[in-house]
């Protein structure tokens, strides 16, 4: 076999890749386009300025991590709503049963992914950190 | 010019110094950015970016593995024989810079009426009108490139470690067999040009208004010698001595800090040698077109011409693999050293016909 055209045909790969656009992200300064059904941070989501969340439990009992703790109370009109409702980044899958299983809609998967932390407990988001802005 | 030191005129000592200043900071400074050009070239050809963050597009890249090393802790093995480890990081480095001695790198050039031939080891004798030099230019070359080897194979024993001792061991193996070849290859050159001395080759390269080079006569050999030369300086696709995947990092297994910097300038400045030297050979050195009239325009062209090899050096490294050790010792012995003896041959049976 000859063995110098492999070698000129690898030559003439490298030298055409070099004038491609490079793929690199330059990450921090460079934001990655996070699609839209991409499943990131939990948004709790809000109508008439307060939480839509009914704390029914399908949520913490579809979730096959365990993540989910919910508390139901009542608001000042009696209205049923989660007095407590957390959720432990670190057990959490992102699996997205949680949003599948809502039945109000209250749930949604952002396209947030920077979820890092100094401490164990920054991981557990409270109500207040997964309601939408 | 009334001022005479040995014989020799003070202009002499004064373009000797200013001489070697300008090719030791040029190599060192090429041995810098060779660095950073080899990530940022292999980089674009895996269609990655390189260094981005150090300054601009990481220009400054070089400059912060320097400090870096710089501050690194020097570790020495318990078991390490501590002379001979210490010392073995300079032989490796000093021959890479000292082979530069001898290359010329422009035409004559004339200051304040005193001709300077602009090759390190060479004066202008202006009674006799020629220029001298060391006149076995390349055997010294060939020489200096073998002592090289000394640094890792000391460097490869004194560190008592078995991956050190193998880098050693392959280095030195590698660097016989493939010195031959490179040998043989330049033997059928300087059957052309029936002289040694390094100026003399690139003065009967300046024919064809600049372009007649040796690689046009023996583009085989200029071949061979390249690729020989690729092994003996241990660059990728010849880089078993320090082969990560079997040998950790082969010989500088266990240098650190300003030490294993060392190893690694004396590889790049080992580059920039073979460069210059396959250009001197084969490329017609300094010579081009217009050389004869603008006599600055030779370093511009000699440097444009090693900056050209240093990125085919480069290119071959992004492209190929690692040779396995037999196929080395195979293609160094079975393929090279017999087809560098036909070429002999061939070019003696040539240069008695013609």
């Amino acid at each position: 076999m000859n063995p110098i055209a492999p070698i000129i045909n690898g030559l003439s790969i490298t030298l055409k890749h070099m004038f491609m656009k490079p793929v690199t992200l330059q990450y921090p300064s460079e934001r990655p386009k996070v699609a839209t059904r991409y499943r990131g941070l939990h948004g709790l989501k809000v109508s008439h300025s307060r939480a839509k969340c009914v704390a029914c439990y399908l949520c913490p009992t579809v979730c096959p991590a365990k993540c989910i703790t919910v508390e139901a109370g009542e608001d000042s009109s009696h209205n049923k709503i989660a007095t407590r409702y957390e959720i432990d980044m670190l057990r959490c899958i992102f699996c997205g049963y949680c949003v599948e299983a809502c039945p109000v809609d209250a749930l949604k998967m952002t396209g947030e992914f920077e979820l890092a932390n100094y401490s164990r407990e920054d991981f557990i988001y409270s109500k207040e950190r997964l309601l939408e802005k | 010019m009334g001022i005479e030191i040995l014989g020799l005129p003070m202009m002499y000592y004064i373009a000797m110094v200013a001489k070697v200043l300008i090719a030791f900071v040029f190599v060192l400074l090429t041995v810098a950015y060779a660095t950073y050009a080899e990530r940022k070239i292999i980089g674009h050809m895996q269609v990655r970016l390189g260094p981005m963050r150090t300054g601009w597009h990481g220009l400054l890249q070089p400059i912060a593995d320097g400090v870096k090393l710089f501050f690194k802790e020097e570790i020495i093995p318990s078991q390490a024989s501590t002379f001979a480890f210490l010392v073995a990081p300079l032989i490796a480095l000093i021959p890479a810079f000292i082979t530069f001695a001898v290359i010329p790198f422009g035409g004559v050039i004339e200051i304040a009426g005193y001709k300077i031939p602009l090759q390190i080891a060479a004066y202008y004798d202006t009674t006799a009108g020629q220029i001298y030099d060391v006149n076995v230019g390349v055997l010294y070359i060939l020489a200096m490139s073998s002592l090289g080897v000394y640094g890792i194979v000391l460097a490869g024993w004194a560190s008592n470690s078995k991956y050190s001792l193998m880098g050693g061991l392959r280095a030195s193996a590698q660097m016989i067999s493939y010195e031959l070849a490179a040998g043989l290859a330049i033997v059928s050159v300087f059957m052309l040009s029936g002289t040694l001395s390094l100026s003399k080759v690139v003065e009967l390269q300046s024919g064809w208004g600049g372009l007649e080079w040796y690689i046009f006569k023996q583009p085989l050999a200029a071949f061979i010698f390249f690729i020989c030369s690729l092994a003996e300086i241990n660059r990728t696709p010849f880089d078993l001595p320090e082969a990560e995947t079997e040998l950790v990092s082969g010989f500088c297994t266990e240098y650190s800090s300003m030490k294993y910097a060392m190893f690694f300038m004396a590889e790049y400045a080992n580059m920039v040698t073979v460069c210059a030297l396959t250009v001197t050979i084969f490329l017609g050195g300094w010579n081009g077109p217009l050389t004869a009239s603008l006599p600055l325009l030779g370093p511009v062209y000699f440097v444009a011409k090693v900056y050209f090899l240093m990125f085919v050096c480069m290119w071959i490294r992004a492209t190929l693999p690692r040779y396995r050790y037999d196929q080395l010792m195979h293609l160094g012995w079975k393929v090279f050293i017999p087809i560098t003896l036909i070429n002999i041959v061939v070019t003696g049976i040539i240069g008695y016909l013609v």
